[in-house]
C-alpha cells in the first residue's frame, strides 16, 4: 500500500483585514466579508515566494516522514507563481532539502490545483515502483488585480506531501481526475493579473467539476459521504467549499476542520492542500478522508486517504497548520501590503 | 387597418445559458412559437435586440436568425429601441399584419448578456443613455434610476420599504413562474440587506443579466378564427419618445414617454386604465414600477409606492402588476423583455398562467421602455 508518509505547511504571518483593501477601494467590506465569508488573507513578505514556502513545507514534511531526502526521486511544486517564467523553481527546492543530483523535478502549473497535480504525479510514480520516495508540493504567492474581487482572497502559503510506500500516515485508497476545456480564469503570457469570467467560475466550472470529481471517485470507491470524516474542497472564497458540500451531502462538521480560508483567503495551489494538513493535524487513525482540488481551464483530482496509527507518531513533529494560521499574526496597512505585493515600486 | 390577433407563443427557460449561443436562445423560443400556432412558414419576421453586436459580436442578426428559423428566404428585420426593442418588434409586427402586408408574421426578441463580464455588459447597457451628457460623466442606469427613486422618495415621500415591496412583489409572483431566472421569494429585509448598488437602489431593486429569447406569431383575426383557439387581439399599440437624457426632462420622476404611448393606446383600443385586469410593466428597478404605474394612469401620481404597500398590485389586488415575476425575477435579457411582456398577457387572456392565472383578465397591457424613458411602447389586448 502507498501513501502520505509526511506532510508540512507553510504560511506567511502577514495578514491583510478584508476592510483594509476595502477602505482604499471605497468598497463595502461587510458586503465583501458576507459574500465572501473571508475576513483576512495571508500576505508573502518580499523575501517569501513560492520557492522558499515550498522548502519550508517540505522540511516540515521531511521531519514527519523521517527519511533521508537522498531517497526522493521526484520533486515537483504546483503553483501558478513559479518566481520565474524560465528556470525551475523545483531544482531550488530539490537543492535546499538535499534532494540532488538524483530526483527527476518538474514544475507544474494547472491553476489552483497545480498542487494537487505534482502530488499525483508523486504518488503514481511510487505507486509505480519507479522511486522510492516522491515529494508533491502546492504553493502559491497567488495575484489579484488592485481593486478587482480577487484582490480579496489572494492569498499565499504552501502545503508538502511526500508519498511513499511505509510508515504511511494516511494510505491513498483511491485517485480520480475529472477535466474539461472550461475557461474561467486565466493569465496570458506577460500579463501580472489574472482574468476571469466573473459569475461563469461558478456552476459551470468550480461547482460541475468538484461534484463531477467527487462523484466520480466516490462511485469508483463503492462509498458515500456519511463514509468520511472529513472532506476537503478547493476554497476559493468561504461560500464556494460549503456550498459544494452542501449539494454532495457532506454536513458542515466534515468540512470545517480543513475549511481555512476566512482567515486564510485563497492560496491557490496551496489551498486544498493546506486544507489537508490541517485536517491531517486533527485526524485519527482509521479516518476516511476526501480532498477534491480545482483548478482553472478547468480540473479536479481527488483522493480517498485513510489515516494509520502512525498519525499519533508524527502529528507533533512539525509545526500544525492552525498555528500556523491563529499564532504570530502580523497586520499590514494597504500601503506596506501593496509594497509587498510589488503593486507599488520604488523608482530607480 | 385589420384587426390583429396573437395566434402562438414561446419561451424558453431565462436564466444564465452558459452553453447556448444567441441563436441558440432565440430559435427555442422561436419554435416554440411556430408550434404553439400550428404554422410552418411565416410571411415575415421582425426581431427586437439591442445590443447583439457588443455583447455577442453579431450583427445581421435578422438574416442569421431567419436562417437558423429555417425560413429563409423570409424578409426579416431587427429592429432596436434599447429596453424596448421588444415591445418595437411587436408594434412593427402589428403594423406590417394591420397594414395587409403580411398575413402570418413573427415577432421575437432575443439577448445573449452572459458572454461578457459585468463591467462590458454595463457598458452596452449604457448605451442607451446619452452618451455625451450621461455616460461620458460617469453614471450607469442604476445610477440614473437612483436618481429618479431619491427624487421620488423626496418629493411624495415615497420610502425605501416601498420600493422594497415592488420587488418582493414580483418574486412572489415569479416563484409561480418555471421559465423565471430567479423563481423564488425575497423579503423586504432581504432587499433592504442587500449589497448596496446606487443609493438608494440595493441590488435587489434591480433588474438581473439574462439569456433569453421569446416570440410570438401574429395573423389578422379571420385567420386567427380558423384555428380554434382563444382569440387574443391586439387592439392597441402607442409609442412615444422622450429626451434620452434624464437631465433634459421637466420632471425626472415623472416618464412623459409612457404617459403620451399609453394616451395613444387608450385612445385606440377605446378603453380607460380602469379598464385594464392585468398589465405587465418595465420594472427595471423598482423605482421604475412605480414611476410607470403612474405615468400609465393606474394610479395617481405621486401615489404609486403606497399602492404598492396597500397590495393593489399584488397577484390578488385590484390592477395585478407583473403577474410573470417583472423583469426584476423572471430576468431582462434586453431586447426579449417586450416580447415576453405580451406572451404574459396572451397567457392571462387565454386563461393558461396556473398559478398566477388573474381570474376574469379579459383586458391585459404591457409597457415596454428604453434607457430611463427616452422610448416607450404600451400594447393593449383583448380576448374576443
Amino acid at each position: 500500500m502507498e501513501g502520505i508518509i509526511g506532510y508540512g505547511a507553510s504560511i506567511p504571518r502577514n495578514r491583510i483585514k478584508v476592510e483594509e483593501i476595502a477602505k482604499v477601494w471605497g468598497a463595502d467590506a461587510p458586503s465583501y466579508k458576507k459574500g465572501l465569508l473571508v475576513e483576512e488573507k495571508s500576505v508573502p513578505s518580499p523575501d517569501q515566494d513560492t520557492i522558499t514556502m515550498s522548502v519550508e513545507a517540505s522540511k516540515c514534511a521531511l521531519k514527519r516522514a523521517g527519511i533521508n531526502p537522498k531517497e526522493i526521486g521526484a520533486v515537483y511544486i504546483g503553483s501558478e507563481s513559479h518566481p520565474y517564467a524560465v528556470k525551475p523553481s523545483g531544482t531550488v527546492l530539490a537543492e535546499a532539502i538535499g534532494a540532488t543530483p538524483e530526483v527527476h523535478t518538474a514544475d507544474f502549473e494547472f491553476a489552483c490545483k497545480a498542487g494537487t497535480e505534482g502530488m499525483f504525479v508523486a504518488y503514481g510514480l511510487v505507486k509505480a515502483g519507479l522511486i522510492k520516495y516522491g515529494l508533491g508540493v502546492g504553493a502559491d504567492t497567488s495575484q489579484g488585480a488592485p481593486g478587482d474581487a480577487l484582490e480579496y482572497t489572494a492569498a499565499a502559503g504552501a502545503a508538502a506531501y511526500i508519498f511513499g510506500r511505509e510508515k504511511i500516515v494516511a494510505a491513498v485508497l483511491e485517485t480520480y481526475s475529472y477535466t474539461t476545456d472550461t475557461p474561467d480564469f486565466w493569465r496570458r503570457e506577460y500579463q501580472y493579473y489574472p482574468q476571469h469570467g466573473g459569475r461563469f467560475t461558478g456552476d459551470p466550472a468550480y461547482f460541475k467539476h468538484i461534484t463531477g470529481a467527487a462523484r466520480g471517485i466516490m462511485s469508483k470507491a463503492g462509498m458515500k459521504p456519511a463514509d468520511f470524516q472529513y472532506v476537503i474542497f478547493h476554497q476559493p472564497n468561504g461560500k464556494f467549499p460549503l456550498r459544494v458540500g452542501e449539494i454532495l451531502g457532506f454536513a458542515k462538521k466534515q468540512i470545517e476542520p480543513g475549511w481555512l480560508v476566512n482567515k486564510l483567503g485563497n492560496t491557490y495551489s496551496g489551498s486544498s492542500p493546506l486544507g489537508l494538513t490541517a485536517t491531517l493535524d486533527i485526524s485519527q487513525p482509521g479516518d476516511l478522508i476526501l480532498i477534491v482540488s480545482y483548478g482553472s481551464g478547468a480540473g479536479s483530482d481527488g483522493f480517498i486517504l485513510k489515516v494509520t496509527d502512525r498519525i499519533n507518531e508524527v502529528r507533533d513533529l512539525a509545526p500544525k497548520t492552525r498555528e500556523l494560521l491563529d499564532k504570530n499574526r502580523n497586520y499590514l496597512e494597504y500601503g506596506m501590503y501593496a509594497k509587498f505585493r510589488h503593486k507599488i515600486r520604488k523608482a530607480d | 387597418m385589420r384587426e390583429v390577433a396573437v395566434i402562438g407563443v414561446g419561451m424558453n427557460k431565462w436564466g444564465e445559458h452558459w452553453e447556448k449561443s444567441l441563436r441558440h436562445v432565440f430559435t427555442e423560443a422561436a419554435i416554440l412559437a411556430l408550434d404553439d400556432a400550428g404554422v410552418e412558414k411565416i410571411d415575415s419576421m421582425i426581431v427586437g435586440c439591442m445590443s447583439s453586436g457588443l455583447f455577442v459580436g453579431q450583427e445581421h442578426i435578422s438574416s442569421l436568425l431567419a436562417d437558423y428559423i429555417g425560413q429563409v428566404p423570409v424578409p426579416a428585420a431587427r429592429v432596436e429601441s434599447a429596453c424596448a426593442s421588444g415591445g418595437l418588434a411587436l408594434r412593427m409586427g402589428w403594423i406590417e399584419v394591420a397594414s395587409g402586408l403580411s398575413d402570418v408574421v413573427l415577432v421575437g426578441g432575443v439577448e445573449k448578456m452572459t458572454d461578457v463580464n459585468g463591467n462590458e455588459a454595463t457598458y452596452a447597457l449604457g448605451t442607451a443613455a446619452d452618451q455625451e451628457y450621461e455616460c461620458y460623466h460617469g453614471i450607469t442606469f442604476p445610477g440614473l434610476y437612483a436618481l429618479m427613486a431619491r427624487a421620488h422618495m423626496d418629493k411624495y415621500g415615497t420610502t425605501r420599504e416601498q420600493l422594497a415591496m415592488v420587488a418582493v412583489k414580483n418574486h412572489a409572483n415569479g416563484s409561480l413562474n418555471p421559465l423565471a431566472q430567479y423563481p423564488f421569494k425575497v423579503s423586504v429585509e432581504a432587499v433592504l440587506s442587500s449589497v448596496m448598488v446606487a443609493d438608494p437602489l440595493r441590488i435587489l431593486d434591480c433588474s438581473p443579466i439574462t439569456d433569453g429569447g421569446a416570440a410570438l406569431i401574429l395573423a389578422p383575426v379571420e385567420l386567427a378564427k380558423k384555428l380554434k383557439k382563444p382569440i387574443v387581439r391586439v387592439t392597441a399599440s402607442g409609442m412615444a419618445t422622450d429626451t434620452i437624457a434624464l437631465s433634459s426632462r421637466r420632471e425626472i420622476t415623472w416618464i412623459e414617454s409612457t404617459h403620451q404611448a399609453a394616451k395613444r393606446a387608450y385612445a385606440m383600443a377605446g378603453k380607460k386604465p380602469e379598464d385594464i385586469h392585468v398589465v405587465e410593466v418595465h420594472d427595471c428597478f423598482t423605482i421604475a414600477e412605480i414611476c410607470v404605474m403612474e405615468a400609465l394612469g393606474l394610479v395617481e401620481k405621486g401615489k404609486g409606492g403606497k399602492a404598492v404597500e396597500d397590495g393593489l398590485t399584488s397577484l390578488q389586488g385590484k390592477i395585478p402588476i407583473n403577474t410573470s415575476g417583472g423583469l426584476k425575477a423572471k430576468g431582462h435579457p434586453v431586447g426579449a423583455t417586450g416580447v415576453a411582456q405580451a406572451i404574459e398577457i396572451v397567457k392571462q387572456l387565454r386563461e393558461e398562467a396556473g398559478p398566477r392565472q388573474v381570474k376574469g383578465a379579459r383586458v391585459g397591457m404591457t409597457q415596454n421602455m428604453g434607457g430611463s424613458g427616452g422610448s416607450s411602447i404600451v400594447h393593449i389586448f383583448e380576448r374576443s
